[in-house]
């Protein structure tokens, strides 16, 4: 076990070299790094370690989809479905559609006309849901009163749930995105929940009203009096006090727009305004409602919230507009960033946010490089007077110990968050425990009458199973830390378990490579611990 | 050079005596634990609780915690707790979740931006949901049990069941007693305590392990002595180790505590008490447990004479040469080997082997 062959020492002198010159960049200053950057091909540029939020700063939002909103936007759909196929099968309802807390119920007085639009019905769920097999996305029900009422299914939700979750990520990138040059981090996490993570970022403020609003831009007709009133609904606005009554047909939406931008009112104030151009079908929707409605007014809504209502004065045929709501200027400019970055397929709410700002990371950075100092100093100190030399050998490890943990870090790409450096600081104590182990162990059987060479070979084989037994424990612990825990307690973990492997190597190998080179060259008669 | 020594050579402290004092006095502190967490309960932070903390630097001068105080008052969002701490530019804002869902948290969050955001900047603000601490406390309890299972297991495959058991009782005390830390001190009880227990559940273990393994190895290697006083010799030898390393972590945490900064000091200072707490399990918890859950050398405890001194000597596991070797000198080196090593196959070897006997010291 102590015979120790050339190739073995030359791979951990290698191994030891490779961790320093893996590690090396990440200790360069952000002006020298960048300089060394220059000089190589972008393919070469060296990986430094990536820090966590809390040390450079920056905002982690989740985002989850909203139920209530999910029900409302299916209900609405389900409405404009049935209306269209009522339209279609040419079918009188008695009453208008209503609604139920999960979808809509219509009441068909007549038999024959029933039979005729209940399989369209059915029809439906095979554009509510793409998991064919699965269950079904809606349930249609029949009473013998000719009540028919259609229900959107937990599966369907769940479905529609994760649908909107995948857009929204599209989405809330295309919006990022618009900010400037930032990498952002954007995952789904489970079901319905988004996580965005923005590092660097100034101001989380603007950040969370680009995520906090869905953008849903609707063209409807402001309704006359003597309009169907369950064809209607009453919708606040934005500049003005009160509601207006407005149709809940809608004419035409925010997704036929190809593209948006801020600018300035050529003909009247110069005020700001956003100016949009539609698609070709959008153009042609756009072309058909304004010239059937000369004279009546047009209510631009966004998140159904009224943001001006011109009256159609000439029909529009040219597919482009301009929305004037009294703006500021970067108000103009978030509206225009969101009309074109798309809407939400659903309402996102902020179930968690944590944002550091720069300051405060630049501070725990500091805390923790003084800390990790300190501890160090401390432990090699104390390591130097209580072993002598063996403590000379066990501080050398320790250093590798250190750069490997640190090359570990750069190597997996994992953050190194503030509980990551306290992990850090831990290893430190822990790590010189093998050697503790091992040391204690050989004063023991030298002790016990051995000779030193005897005393040193026992000491590090008998040491070895329980390094072995005590470090498995920890590492089991540290794994279940970083399956359950997240953000920073999960660099934290990962610090941690790349601690206990590494001292396996350094503690163990390398101290006895260094203990059996200084056995060959001073020829001791004591043992010197 | 002196070295120094911290731990007395060649104890012999009688730890299995202690068991009937210390055993009454942990179940005491175990209970008291308990109760405080019933009754007094724990300081949960924003992860946990849901809430809102937020860090104000005041833009210039110190933090007036005072009119922080008066000012959140008329914000009306319920008990909001003003902290200084540090640096006196400094201060916390912490309140907890307001009526009304995701959305009037961070309406909350925007009401105290618009009312401080003249004097202070926001160093930190964080908002966690309802729903989202809720499943915080479910994956950290999860985690906590998830880990005990896990090792259970690990040593039941590695040591006899009685080792299991006697470390996952030892554990669970260190648990209990941190839990109780917690409560009495009311330091914020946060994720990043669910990473201090469960680094205190390992560390525990590991020091548990390191007594048991010497244990074992002793039960093989004395097969007459009386469990007890196997026990206390293996703890008296690895009680220097024990020393040494509980004094390293020490200094480590101690660094942490002292320079590390507000955000990780309840996570240090918690560690503190749980490598304190795990130190002190390990020897007087866990091992005395072997001897109630029956452990027993073979034949030692019918036989009640004590035999301190075993009557087969194992051998050596590996050889000098091996290691002289190296260089490919092992004439010169200086071996002190019997010939009985010297014509033992030059491999190592984990059993004892019959025959080979030791120097005797003197």
């Amino acid at each position: 076990m102590l015979r120790f062959s050339t190739w073995k020492m030359f791979a951990i002198v290698a191994m030891t070299l490779a961790a320093v010159l893996v590690v090396a960049p990440s200790m360069l200053s952000p002006s020298h790094y960048a300089a060394l950057a220059e000089m190589l091909p972008s393919w070469a540029k060296p990986p430094t370690i990536v820090l966590g939020l809390d040390l450079q700063g920056g905002s982690h939002v989740m985002l989850e989809v909203d139920q209530a909103d999910l029900v409302s936007t299916q209900i609405k759909n389900l409405r404009d479905d049935v209306r269209r196929t009522l339209r279609e099968e040419k079918v009188a309802i008695t009453g208008g559609i209503g609604t139920t807390p999960r979808g809509v119920q219509v009441r068909v007085a007549d038999a024959a006309d029933r039979e005729k639009v209940l399989p369209k019905f059915r029809l439906l769920r095979n554009s509510y849901s793409s998991n064919i097999g699965g269950q079904p996305p809606l349930e249609v029900e029949t009473t013998p009163e000719g009540l028919i009422r259609i229900t959107v299914t937990d599966a369907g939700l769940r479905d529609k749930s994760r649908k909107a979750v995948e857009q929204s990520i599209e989405v809330i990138r295309r919006r990022i995105d618009q900010l400037g040059t930032l990498e952002p981090s954007i995952q789904r996490q489970g079901d319905d929940r988004v996580m965005v993570q923005v590092p660097g970022l100034q101001d989380p403020q603007t950040l969370k009203d680009l995520l906090g609003q869905t953008a849903k831009l609707e063209f409807r007709l402001v309704a006359e009096a003597g309009a169907n009133p369950s064809e209607v609904e009453e919708l606040e606005q934005t500049e003005e006090q009160g509601k207006l009554p407005i149709e809940k047909q809608i004419m035409v939406q925010g997704e036929d727009l190809t593209d948006a931008q801020p600018g300035f009112d050529q003909q009247r104030s110069g005020e700001p305004v956003v100016n949009f151009r539609f698609n070709i079908r959008g153009a042609q929707k756009f072309g058909d409602v304004t010239s059937k409605n000369v004279g009546r007014l047009f209510a631009i809504v966004l998140d159904n919230k009224v943001i001006s209502a011109p009256r159609i004065l000439t029909p529009i045929t040219g597919g482009s507009g301009q929305i004037s709501g009294r703006f500021t200027v970067s108000q103009a400019t978030n509206l225009a960033i969101l009309l074109r970055a798309g809407a939400l397929p659903a309402k996102l709410n902020i179930v968690e946010e944590r944002t550091v700002g720069p300051g405060l990371g630049q501070d725990s950075i500091d805390a923790g490089k003084r800390a990790a100092y300190v501890g160090a100093g401390l432990v090699v100190f104390y390591m130097l007077i209580t072993y002598g030399v063996f403590g000379v050998f066990a501080n050398l490890a320790l250093f590798v110990h250190i750069a490997f943990i640190f090359a570990g870090l750069v190597l997996l790409g994992s953050t190194l968050t503030l509980p990551g450096i306290a992990g850090i600081v831990l290893t430190i104590g822990m790590a010189v425990d093998s050697n503790v182990l091992i040391y204690e162990r050989i004063r023991e059987e030298n002790h016990a009458g051995r000779s030193i060479l005897a005393s040193l070979d026992a000491g590090f084989n008998r040491a070895f199973a329980t390094i072995v037994d005590s470090n498995v424990t920890m590492f089991v612990a540290a794994a279940i830390l970083y399956f359950l825990g997240s953000g920073p307690v999960r660099g934290f973990a990962v610090s941690l378990a790349l601690g206990i492997l590494t001292t396996i190597v350094t503690a163990v190998t390398m101290t006895r490579m260094m203990i059996a080179i200084w056995y060959h060259y001073s020829r001791p008669t004591k043992l010197p611990i | 050079m002196k070295l120094l020594r911290l731990a007395p050579e060649n104890t012999k402290f009688p730890f299995m005596r202690f068991r009937r004092v210390s055993y009454p006095f942990s179940a005491v502190l175990s209970l008291i634990a308990v109760a405080l967490f019933i009754f007094k309960g724990m300081n949960f932070g924003i992860d946990f609780a849901g809430g809102t903390v937020i860090e104000l630097r005041a833009k210039s001068g110190a933090a007036e915690v005072g009119a922080l105080r008066t000012m959140s008052e008329e914000l009306k969002l319920g008990d909001i707790e003003v902290q200084g701490f540090g640096n006196p530019a400094d201060a916390t804002l912490r309140f907890g979740l307001q009526p009304g869902g995701d959305a009037a948290q961070q309406a909350a969050v925007d009401k105290v931006r618009s009312a401080v955001g003249a004097n202070y900047e926001l160093r930190r603000v964080e908002v966690v949901g309802p729903r989202v601490s809720n499943e915080l406390v479910q994956s950290g309890t999860l985690g906590v049990v998830l880990s005990i299972l896990a090792v259970l297991t690990y040593l039941w495959f590695r040591f006899e069941w009685q080792f299991a058991v006697g470390a996952v009782i030892a554990t669970m005390h260190d648990l209990l007693l941190t839990v109780g830390f917690f409560s009495i001190t009311q330091l914020e009880f946060n994720t990043t305590s669910i990473a201090a227990i469960l680094t205190i559940v390992g560390y525990s273990l590991n020091e548990t392990v390191v007594v048991l393994d010497r244990i074992r190895e002793n039960m093989r290697k004395y097969k007459k002595m009386p469990t007890a006083q196997m026990v206390d010799m293996s703890i008296n030898a690895v009680l220097p180790r024990t020393i040494m390393t509980a004094t390293t972590v020490m200094l480590a945490l101690f660094a942490l505590v002292f320079f590390g900064g507000q955000v990780i000091r309840s996570f240090s200072l918690a560690m503190i008490w749980g490598i304190f707490v795990a130190t002190y399990s390990s020897i007087f918890i866990c091992s005395p447990m072997l001897i109630y859950l029956g452990l027993r050398n073979e034949d030692a405890d019918r036989k009640a004479a004590p035999q301190p001194e075993p009557e087969e000597e194992p051998a050596f596991e590996a050889e000098p040469e091996a290691f002289a070797s190296m260089y490919d000198d092992v004439g010169d080196a200086p071996v002190p080997a019997s010939p009985a090593q010297k014509r033992a196959p030059a491999k190592t070897g984990g059993k004892p082997k019959p025959g080979a006997r030791r120097n005797r010291p003197k």
